[in-house]
């Protein structure tokens, strides 16, 4: 209800239907206009189960906790241990989700690499391959074999640090991607090897490979082709998770990345973002019994991403067996999307500071999801991946400082036994003990 | 010189890393594979100018992301031959299944057999030319690139095509979304006497049907709902 109908004398009349909302009905009038279903960037905005729901049971007489800003809780990952030469290390287990050159403006993918670098993690490629100004920025650069295959080369693949398969993203899984021809530029056009200006579709699956014993051959090719340097991640939308985390693993995966359903997306219909896949909380377990039935949890990392926005979403991420964490929608955010100071503009596009994803349209007014080169270089590169940067020092903070008071001197000290769940839902998902019980839904004998 | 390499014996790893090795190309830039036995990811990821024989057949994805290479294979293969090459040649001497040349960005493919489903899926580039008939939704998303069959078409044939162009001589199943049947002009029929000839095949350009996209897909319009 607005502002306006809330000092109104109550009317019966206007009762909203809970079942009918004005989101709803607009929705159906623009449809039945359009004839067109509504294609929007960000992540789900429904309210879905999330780690808000979970807390930390800090030390007091049965555990002992950690000194603050004294004593030492450790935050660095290797990631890759399982078949790679040459894993790679990052000092903070909080690394940049892959995000396209083409959704992105060249300096927000500079940005990412630049404040990725600066805290000693990594940042990943997208669909459209590899620019010269991310490889250029990024200390360590995961580069991202998807299925449109667009820019791939094996040149990219050899400079890369690291290769995610792309089998799935949280915001969409089972779906491709669609970049709108308003962000096609010449640039864009060129490394995708399409003409400019046209609506390009990505691929949903993989041209060349049909199942998992396809991608097994399939990692051995990638492994052979850059001779077992660099490990091979394979990234999955939360839906199936067991049992895809499993089938990723047998088939040879160094890293599984696991994106869950609050994960954001460049552009794709609303309707997949808001109901395809499941919550990123319920995922973790999942995959973590997944690993730790074929005994590989910790030897084979798990990155988890989707919906993580601080310190405390890092912990428990990691407490409930992940072994770093990816973010996407927070790390543009950082950058300076959706910041008050374009406010005007946000208006101008029928939006608002805050509530900004049309990012199909490019006319992003930060600069970022944007191929207009008026906007993009609205967004310094520098300032910007120093915000990054600083924002990456946050999270870590944040998780260390609830590690210490749970007595952790690492990161990956945290386990489920440290959480305890706000209602029946979170700790069904969750597989820890209802708040003040020792009842965890489905596995405590009820 | 010509190097053997015998799979037999040795293994695909200790095979890849000196195809990969410019020290040992240096002095060796002939080589035969012998006893293949249908091993996966053989002479895959090369960058550089040499020529690979593989006596036999080969698995998955052989003479995967080629650059530069001559490789031929004295047999069949098996899924995704010459994956995403980007320049040199890659000739089969017998059949290839399915998803040969797929996403491939240049260099020629050459298949004297026949090719199985998704030929050519996604092709950004390459050249393909098949001396046989290729399986069903070839050529599928095919954005540049130009693939000639002498043989029949499966069906589905350039479903959702961007800027692929297709000579078939032979039968086409059935077209896919905005693939439409196109006029063969004097420079088509250049450009695929042209093929022909570097393929080696011995045909009349003017036996041939091309087709390209109608280009009626390239943005999203709700009037194209059907088609989808």
């Amino acid at each position: 209800m607005t502002d306006e109908t809330q000092t109104q004398p109550y009317n019966p009349a206007l009762r909203e239907s809970a079942t009918f909302g004005r989101d709803v009905i607009h929705e159906i009038q623009r449809a039945a206009e359009t004839g067109i279903y509504d294609i929007r960037g960000w992540g789900a905005k429904r309210k879905v189960p999330h780690f808000d729901d979970l807390l930390f049971l800090g030390a007091s007489m049965s555990r002992y906790p950690l000194e603050g800003y004294r004593e030492k809780c450790e935050t660095e990952v290797v990631l890759g241990t399982r078949h790679a030469k040459k894993p790679i290390v990052i000092s903070t287990p909080v690394t940049i989700a892959g995000m396209s050159f083409g959704a992105l403006s060249a300096q927000a993918k500079e940005a990412l690499g630049r404040g990725a670098s600066e805290v000693g993690t990594s940042t990943t490629t997208g669909d459209g391959g590899m620019t010269p100004e991310e490889r250029g920025q990024s200390s360590r650069l995961v580069y991202q074999y998807l299925p449109s295959r667009y820019g791939m080369n094996p040149d990219d693949l050899r400079k890369a640090d690291a290769i995610e398969i792309v089998l799935g993203q949280g915001a969409k899984p089972g779906g491709g991607g669609m970049l709108l021809g308003q962000k096609i530029s010449e640039r864009v056009a060129g490394m995708r090897t399409l003409p400019q200006g046209i609506d390009q579709r990505s691929a949903c699956r993989h041209p060349d490979w049909t199942g998992p014993d396809d991608l097994a051959i399939k990692i051995a090719e990638l492994r052979e082709i850059t001779d077992w340097q660099v490990p091979i991640y394979v990234k999955i939308g939360a839906t199936r998770t067991y049992y895809d985390v499993k089938l990723a693993v047998k088939a040879g995966a160094d890293v599984i990345v696991l994106d869950g359903m609050q994960g954001g997306t460049a552009a794709t219909q609303d309707v997949f973002i808001e109901h395809v896949g499941i919550p990123t909380m319920a995922a973790i377990p999942q995959a973590t019994q997944a690993l730790q039935e074929m005994g590989l949890h910790r030897e084979v990392q798990l990155i988890v991403s989707g919906g993580i926005r601080n310190g405390a979403d890092v912990a428990k991420a990691i407490a409930l067996g992940a072994d770093a964490v990816a973010i996407g929608t927070a790390a543009l955010i950082a950058l300076g999307d959706n910041h008050p100071r374009y406010a005007e503009e946000y208006q101008k596009l029928g939006s608002a500071a805050g509530f900004y994803d049309d990012f199909q349209d490019g006319k992003c007014p930060a600069g970022i999801s944007t191929q207009d080169p008026e906007l993009s270089k609205r967004l310094d590169p520098v300032a910007a991946g120093k915000r990054l940067a600083n924002y990456l020092r946050v999270l870590t903070l944040e998780a260390q400082t609830l590690a210490r008071a749970c007595g952790k001197s690492h990161l990956h000290h945290l386990e489920p036994e440290d959480l305890v769940a706000l209602n029946v839902e979170a700790a069904a998902m969750a597989r820890v003990p209802l708040a003040g019980t020792t009842w965890i839904p489905g596995q405590s004998g009820y | 010189m010509m190097k053997t390499h015998d799979l037999a014996t040795t293994g695909l790893r200790e095979l890849n890393q000196s195809l990969h090795d410019a020290q040992i190309l240096s002095s060796a830039r002939e080589w035969r594979v012998t006893n293949p036995d249908g091993a996966h990811n053989i002479a895959c990821g090369i960058n550089e100018d040499i020529s690979v024989d593989i006596d036999g057949h080969a698995g998955y994805y052989c003479a995967g992301m080629n650059q530069k290479a001559n490789i031929t294979i004295h047999g069949n293969t098996g899924v995704g031959v010459a994956e995403n090459m980007m320049s040199g040649c890659v000739r089969v001497k017998g059949d290839a299944s399915q998803s040969a040349g797929a996403t491939a960005h240049g260099g020629l493919l050459v298949i004297e057999g026949n090719a199985a489903a998704r030929c050519g899926i996604s092709m950004k580039g390459v050249d393909i030319v098949v001396k046989g008939s290729i399986g069903a939704m070839s050529a599928f998303m095919g954005q540049a690139g130009r693939m000639v069959v002498c043989g029949d078409a499966g069906e589905g044939l350039g479903d959702s095509l961007y800027e692929a162009r297709l000579y078939v001589k032979g039968t086409v199943a059935s077209l896919g979304a905005d693939c439409i049947a196109k006029e063969m002009r004097t420079e088509h029929l250049e450009e695929l006497g042209e093929l022909l000839a570097s393929a080696g095949i011995d045909e009349d350009p003017a036996s041939f049907t091309r087709f390209g996209s109608a280009r009626q897909l390239y943005h999203f319009k709700v009037d194209n709902a059907s088609a989808y």
